[in-house]
């Protein structure tokens, strides 16, 4: 057991876990923010990425204490102000989902390829996901969204 | 899923996690932990402690100047695809960093931790060995050609820890893989690199341990030009078999690989 302490959506959180707490578990059962999910147990589907440090990494692949002291974004850091994120919205209205159980992961997954990536083609943006796995097979619409928010955030930057 | 108990310490230093390593040395080091942390949570591994050196600040770095580029041990795939110092002087290793895993696992995933495990199917072993890279540890530094010893067996001894690997910058380079369409690992690669000392063939994937084809060395040499390699056949007699591919078929990949890394180093300055 350790106290493990850590920034996740602006908030300092502290909490004693058992060492081999994956982070994933320590923002769910500890901290209660399910909107992380665990899609498999092979750090292949992606439905648990979040960010560390401002990275998309899996949560399920690593432990709470590798990111003790770091800033972890989850999905539900996400929306500001009641306002939803340019890559929420636009997954909304490109009706970028359909179960909706890798949509936590492939919003965070586009963030972090939006903010790397400034020249997104339909081609890089399927690249770019090929760790987020989506079993109802939607990646069309998941690819428009992603291309419509990078084109939104590039002209709400300009 | 939830690994067996352990307890897990991290170390600040290089000098840290040795003094931690000699204290314990039943323990396992972490470094981005994309091959191990699956693993014990599949509880292929059961260590008793973790030493995490994943966050060493001095492992984290890429230096270069004409002659070669080194990189720390705890450098991610992802620094090394996206750094303007490697992408100049050995595109090749730039590419190959960028094809490892996915976006999330580059992030995590480090050179060090690669080259240690040396998973036959990795991709790091084979620039590694073809570009003649010298591994330094806390303890020497080990030329590549006497590192990869077997089947995730290395020259590395229990308490020693890779700290850098130093790449020679080679007139040309490339790196051609045909990727297990589910996991990105190998199914075959070839890293093809040629200096002025002659060129170096180096194939991951195909066999139980990366290695080296001579006959493909030779005739690169004579002509560094796919078709000088289009007709050499490898034996398959030592190479993998399993659902993914035959022997043969890795045979062949290992010729059809090794046409495209020539035709990308050429296409490279």
């Amino acid at each position: 057991m350790a106290v493990v302490s850590m920034t996740v959506n602006g908030k300092p959180v502290s909490h004693e876990v058992e060492d081999r707490t994956l982070l994933v578990y320590f923002l769910r059962e500890t901290l209660g923010l399910t909107g992380t999910h665990i899609g498999c147990d092979t750090s292949q589907c992606g439905a648990c990425v979040v960010h560390v440090n401002g990275r998309a990494v899996k949560s399920c692949t690593l432990f709470a204490g590798q990111a003790a002291g770091a800033d972890v974004l989850t999905i539900e850091g996400l929306a500001k102000d009641g306002q939803l994120h340019p890559v929420q919205e636009a997954f909304r209205e490109n009706h970028g989902l359909q179960c909706g159980f890798c949509t936590p992961g492939m919003i965070m997954t586009a963030v972090d390829m939006i903010r790397r990536e400034p020249d997104l083609t339909r081609e890089k943006i399927r690249s770019e996901l090929e760790g987020n796995i989506c079993r109802c097979t939607g990646y069309h619409n998941i690819v428009s969204a992603i291309e419509d928010a990078a084109g939104r955030m590039a002209r709400g930057a300009a | 899923m939830i690994p067996y108990g352990f307890s897990y310490r991290r170390a600040q230093s290089l000098n840290e996690a040795v003094a931690l390593l000699q204290k314990s040395p039943e323990a396992k080091l972490l470094a981005g932990g994309q091959t191990l942390v699956t693993t014990m949570k599949a509880r292929l591994a059961n260590p008793a402690e973790l030493i995490d050196i994943g966050q060493i600040r001095e492992l984290s770095f890429i230096r270069g100047d004409n002659s070669a580029i080194t990189i720390g041990a705890a450098t991610t795939h992802a620094s090394v695809a996206e750094s303007a110092t490697v992408k100049s002087a050995i595109p090749a290793l730039a590419i190959l960093a960028h094809q490892i895993g996915d976006p999330a696992v580059r992030h995590m995933g480090t050179l060090g931790g690669s080259v240690a495990n040396n998973d036959p199917a990795a991709d790091y072993p084979a620039a590694v060995l073809a570009l003649g890279a010298t591994i330094t540890t806390t303890a020497r530094s080990i030329a590549a050609d006497d590192f990869f010893t077997g089947m995730f067996a290395t020259a590395l001894a229990e308490d020693e820890i890779i700290s850098e690997i130093r790449f020679p910058v080679p007139e040309k380079a490339g790196y051609a893989k045909f990727p297990n369409p589910a996991s990105r690992y190998a199914m075959t690669g070839v890293f093809v690199a040629r200096t002025k000392d002659g060129v170096r063939v180096a194939v991951t994937g195909a066999g139980p341990c990366v290695f080296r084809v001579a006959e493909m060395e030779a005739a690169l040499a004579a002509n560094f030009a796919p078709a000088a390699v289009e007709n050499i056949r490898i034996d398959p007699t030592d190479l993998n078999s399993d659902i993914h591919g035959s022997a043969e078929y890795r045979a062949n990949l290992v010729t059809v690989m090794a046409k495209r890394a020539v035709v990308q180093a050429l296409g490279s300055s």
